[in-house]
């Protein structure tokens, strides 16, 4: 008799982001806990997403300092269609403008996704969506 | 209209990286970093920059360099096909942009992680259902799946046609270590080989031993080209463009043409040729040196054939004896070439060539007029040729 | 060395497949049907073209095409990057090419079977750390994985700094597929919508319904550009390239330009609007008709604004009433457009760009038409042509 091998229909995931040199340390600090935004150690600017050279001095210095997490929504979609395995649909999906004057995209959870307005202050709550993915989704703020 | 560029553009400034076995950082840090280089060495402003140009395997989006760069605008970006035959077409494009007024300096570069890196392999599957994935599809199932393997199938026959041995072979692979032994940014610096040496190094695919192939390589490199007029003003030495082309021929494949009547020579390298002359009103007698694309040993007597230095079938004579060499006839691969140097897809042949012309090589042949700078193997291809400034 | 291409080249052949759901054949044999198409539209022989240019997108190499079609020798191949923005690229491809001396007559394609095969709206896949996939990397997990998502975020902010409302994304959707309708090519032929259709669909992404979205589809589209002096021998009147350009511009990305101070304009399309403007000579006002890029109903308000129609910020004014229609000022995308002739990366538009100088287009407007702007993919590396009598 031959052996088989039985394994559970996995549950869907949702996508990963590709993590190489430019962001790891970023997703680092996720993975701890914390919303960084990348500073230019040689001017200071800051900048999301994460990336090698500063378009201001052209320096390869850079670090990452601890965001507030605190933001308004800078726009949004609420998506219906195509439904993806791993998504739960409407799907909320936002720019959020960070108090320190960065952007970044994520997901606007813990509220109804036909809730969300542009302007709406948010802060981060950094969850893991699954066994192996922690993302920094955004809450409604009040 | 024109109907030639001959003498439009100048390439003005270059740039690289160390070339290593692991460059510790991103393709877009490397790719930045020898695009810095030669925006510097070219004297220009970096919002002077209004066309970039890579090759559609790179990795490193313009876009992605722009941001780097702090550019406002580009005026023109495009992608070359086919890899290592690409090298030059990145010439190409930035001549034809420029000469038709599309826009003023375009930045050429190509930079990759080809040692560390996750390289896309050529026989790749998945994704769509591409030709390039059915081209693959013939030759996989056999275990024929490397570039070695495509290459040692060409020069089986050619050795068979022509009686070629091994000996033009190591001739070939021992003149460009020669050259990479005195390159302090070759990936062989300083570690010369012998004749023993190659001989006894094992075979890769046969008849291909160890020392015929390059070595896969980290790094980058970079250029910036404008007008022959604005080039004036700029701070070295301008190379001009004689003659630069593009070819892919009759029943082209990618490293597998092999239904052709004869796979002895290949004929975009012949259409290159003709054109980079046509254009340039030169000839093979006019050419002082050479950087042949040379990720492979045999590959180099291909092209001296198609580019006129001898006739078919008797390039492993004429690379007999040292003409390769320094003092030979055609100073070839000065910087070490893709064996010894490090193979860059060919761009490093663009800043050697260059070099040569400004007289600036590590290894610079006694006379520069003309340089010819050839483009890979067995895929479309192009090259160039470089002028003195008159 | 040129100081303008204007006027030096011209498209003297173009050629299409049909456009359907399910082609049933490779990619390879639509871009072989539409290039022979294109080539025996020009009056011309595969050996007399020695250029081919595509898309980077494309699975379809260059070399596969001139083999199948039978062209010996090619002198000049290229691919333009970033999909939608590509498609006018080309045409500055084969303009550069033939002006400069380097190729007589350059043929573009694109053949898709982007309904049957892979599909855009299954979103972004991921691969090796280029600079691009790290770009996606910031999306993806979010489920922002599709254009319609993307182009929904420009949208919801352009409504609300305009004051714009769906209104105006209706009046696009509606005359596009009135202009389908007649159109024995178009997907949607003899199906036209009425506003209450358009406003009883489902939304896709929100502020974006059903109707605001392109359909995929298969097929191929391709064109022949040849000088201007050679053109007057063959049997088409010439589509002259008036001008020819492409534009990136700062913090650009690919669809996702969501960190820019503003993100209700695209600078890329005001620069390729500048420069269309400097080669030809011509104005907004110079312009009879146009095929605009519109994968998506907003994104031709972004481009009636860059390219000088109205001001920023009142293109969702100035489209209603009938502007777009076949006597408005501006008829736009008589053959149905992206949205409801069929999606073939805009290069179907180029075909209509051109039918409309011949005069040939199903639905050819009564007045003269001297000049026609053509143009590219919005949020992106874009593109665009002037082409002219």
């Amino acid at each position: 008799m031959s052996a088989k091998t039985e394994t559970a229909p996995s549950a869907p995931q949702r996508m990963r982001p590709v993590v190489g040199h430019d962001n790891r340390e970023w997703w680092d600090h996720i993975n701890e806990g914390q919303l960084t935004i990348q500073k230019c150690k040689e001017c200071g600017t800051l900048r999301h997403p994460p990336r090698p050279m500063c378009w201001k001095c052209q320096s390869l210095e850079a670090e990452h300092m601890p965001a507030s997490g605190k933001g308004i929504v800078y726009s949004f979609v609420v998506i219906h269609k195509p439904v993806i395995p791993g998504y739960e649909y409407p799907l909320a999906v936002a720019v959020v403008e960070l108090e320190e004057g960065t952007r970044i995209v994520s997901n606007v959870v813990g509220i109804e996704a036909g809730d969300v307005k542009i302007g709406m202050p948010v802060k981060v709550s950094i969850e893991a969506v699954d066994e192996t993915l922690t993302l920094p989704l955004f809450r409604p703020a009040s | 209209m024109p109907t030639s560029i001959k003498d439009e553009c100048a390439i003005v400034g270059i740039g690289q990286t160390e070339f290593s076995k692991f460059s510790g950082r991103s393709e877009l840090q490397v790719t930045l970093e020898c695009v810095e280089a030669a925006i510097a060495d070219a004297g220009i402003e970096r919002s002077d920059i209004d066309g970039m140009v890579t090759l559609s395997i790179d990795g490193s989006d313009e876009i992605a360099v722009m941001r780097g760069l702090g550019s406002q605008e580009l005026k023109f970006f495009s992608r070359v096909p086919h890899g290592i035959g690409g090298a030059m077409s990145l010439v190409h494009q930035a001549v034809m942009a420029i000469s038709s007024g599309m826009c003023k300096t375009v930045l050429g570069y190509r930079a990759l992680n080809g040692c560390s890196g996750n390289q896309p392999k050529a026989s790749a599957v998945g994704g769509p259902l591409s030709t390039d994935q059915v081209h693959w599809g013939w030759y996989n199932p056999y275990g024929f799946s490397d570039p070695t393997s495509w290459v040692a199938m060409f020069t089986q026959r050619y050795m068979h046609e022509y009686g070629a041995t091994a000996e033009s072979l190591a001739e070939i692979a021992l003149t460009m270590r020669k050259h990479a032994v005195n390159n302090p940014n070759a990936m062989f610096y300083d570690k010369p080989i012998t004749s023993e040496d190659y001989f006894n190094s094992p075979f890769i695919a046969e008849p291909l031993r160890f020392y015929d192939c390059c070595m896969e390589a980290d790094g980058g490199a970079a250029f910036v080209i404008t007008s022959t007029e604005r080039a004036k003003d700029l701070p070295h030495a301008p190379a001009v463009v004689r003659g630069v082309a593009q070819g892919a021929a009759a029943d082209q494949e990618v490293m597998t043409s092999f239904y052709r009547d004869s796979i002895t020579h290949l004929p975009e390298y012949d259409l290159v040729a003709k054109q980079c002359y046509e254009q340039s009103g030169l000839s093979a007698d006019d050419i002082d040196a050479a950087v042949l694309y040379d990720a492979f040993t045999s590959i180099v007597l291909y092209q001296l054939e198609s580019f006129g230095f001898c006739k078919r079938g008797e390039a492993h004579d004429f690379v007999k004896g040292g003409t390769l060499g320094l003092d030979g006839r055609l100073p070839c691969n000065t910087n070490g070439g893709q064996l010894s140097e490090a193979h860059l897809q060919g761009i490093n042949g663009i800043t050697e060539a260059v070099r040569i012309i400004r007289g600036t090589s590590v290894n610079q042949p006694k006379k520069n007029d003309h340089v010819l700078a050839t483009s890979g193997f067995g895929v479309p291809s192009s090259a160039m040729i470089l002028g003195q400034s008159r | 060395m040129l100081t303008s291409i204007k006027d030096e080249c011209a498209i003297v052949g173009i050629g299409m497949t049909e456009i359907s759901k399910n082609s049933g054949r490779s990619e390879l044999q639509l871009a072989a049907e539409c290039v022979s198409a294109a080539i025996k539209d020009a009056g011309l022989k595969p050996h007399d073209i020695d250029g081919l240019t595509g898309f980077t997108l494309d699975h379809v190499d260059e070399i596969e095409v001139a083999r199948t079609v039978g062209i010996p020798e090619l002198k000049m191949m290229s691919r333009m990057p970033h999909g939608g923005g590509a498609p006018m690229s080309l045409v500055q491809q084969a303009v550069m090419a033939v002006s400069t001396g380097m190729c007589k007559a350059v043929v573009g394609y694109r053949a898709m079977n982007g309904r049957s095969g892979a599909r855009y709206s299954e979103g972004v896949a991921d691969g090796p750390e280029t600079t691009d996939a790290i770009s996606w990397g910031w999306y993806m997990p979010y489920g922002l994985l599709t254009p319609a998502c993307w182009v929904a975020m420009h949208t919801q902010r352009y409504m609300h700094e305009y004051g714009a409302t769906d209104e105006a994304l209706a009046e696009i959707a509606v005359a596009q597929r009135d202009f389908a309708s007649r159109n024995p090519n178009a997907l949607f032929y003899g199906r036209p919508i009425t506003m209450d259709d358009y406003y009883n669909a489902p939304y896709i992404v929100e502020p974006l319904k059903l109707y605001d979205c392109c359909i995929e589809t298969d097929g191929g589209a391709a064109f022949v550009i040849t000088s201007a002096e050679r053109a007057k021998d063959l049997p088409h009147t010439p589509a002259m390239v008036r001008s020819a350009a492409q534009g990136a511009a700062f913090d650009q990305e690919v669809m996702t330009s969501f960190y820019r101070d503003c993100i209700t304009t695209l600078p890329e399309y005001d620069l390729v609007a500048k420069q269309c403007y400097e080669q030809s000579g011509l104005g907004p006002d110079d312009l009879d008709a146009a095929i605009i890029y519109d994968a998506f109903t907003p994104i031709v308000l972004f481009q009636l604004e860059s390219f000088g129609f109205c001001k920023h910020g009142e293109g969702h004014e100035w489209v209603k009433g009938g502007t777009l229609g076949p006597d408005g000022r501006l008829p736009t995308n008589t053959h149905g457009g992206l949205l409801s002739e069929g999606y073939i990366h805009g290069i179907n538009g180029l075909a209509e760009g051109v039918r409309l100088i011949r005069g040939t287009s199903v639905n050819q407007p009564k007045k003269n038409i001297e000049n026609v702007l053509v143009t590219s993919g919005a949020s992106m590396p874009t593109s665009a042509i002037i082409i002219g009598k």
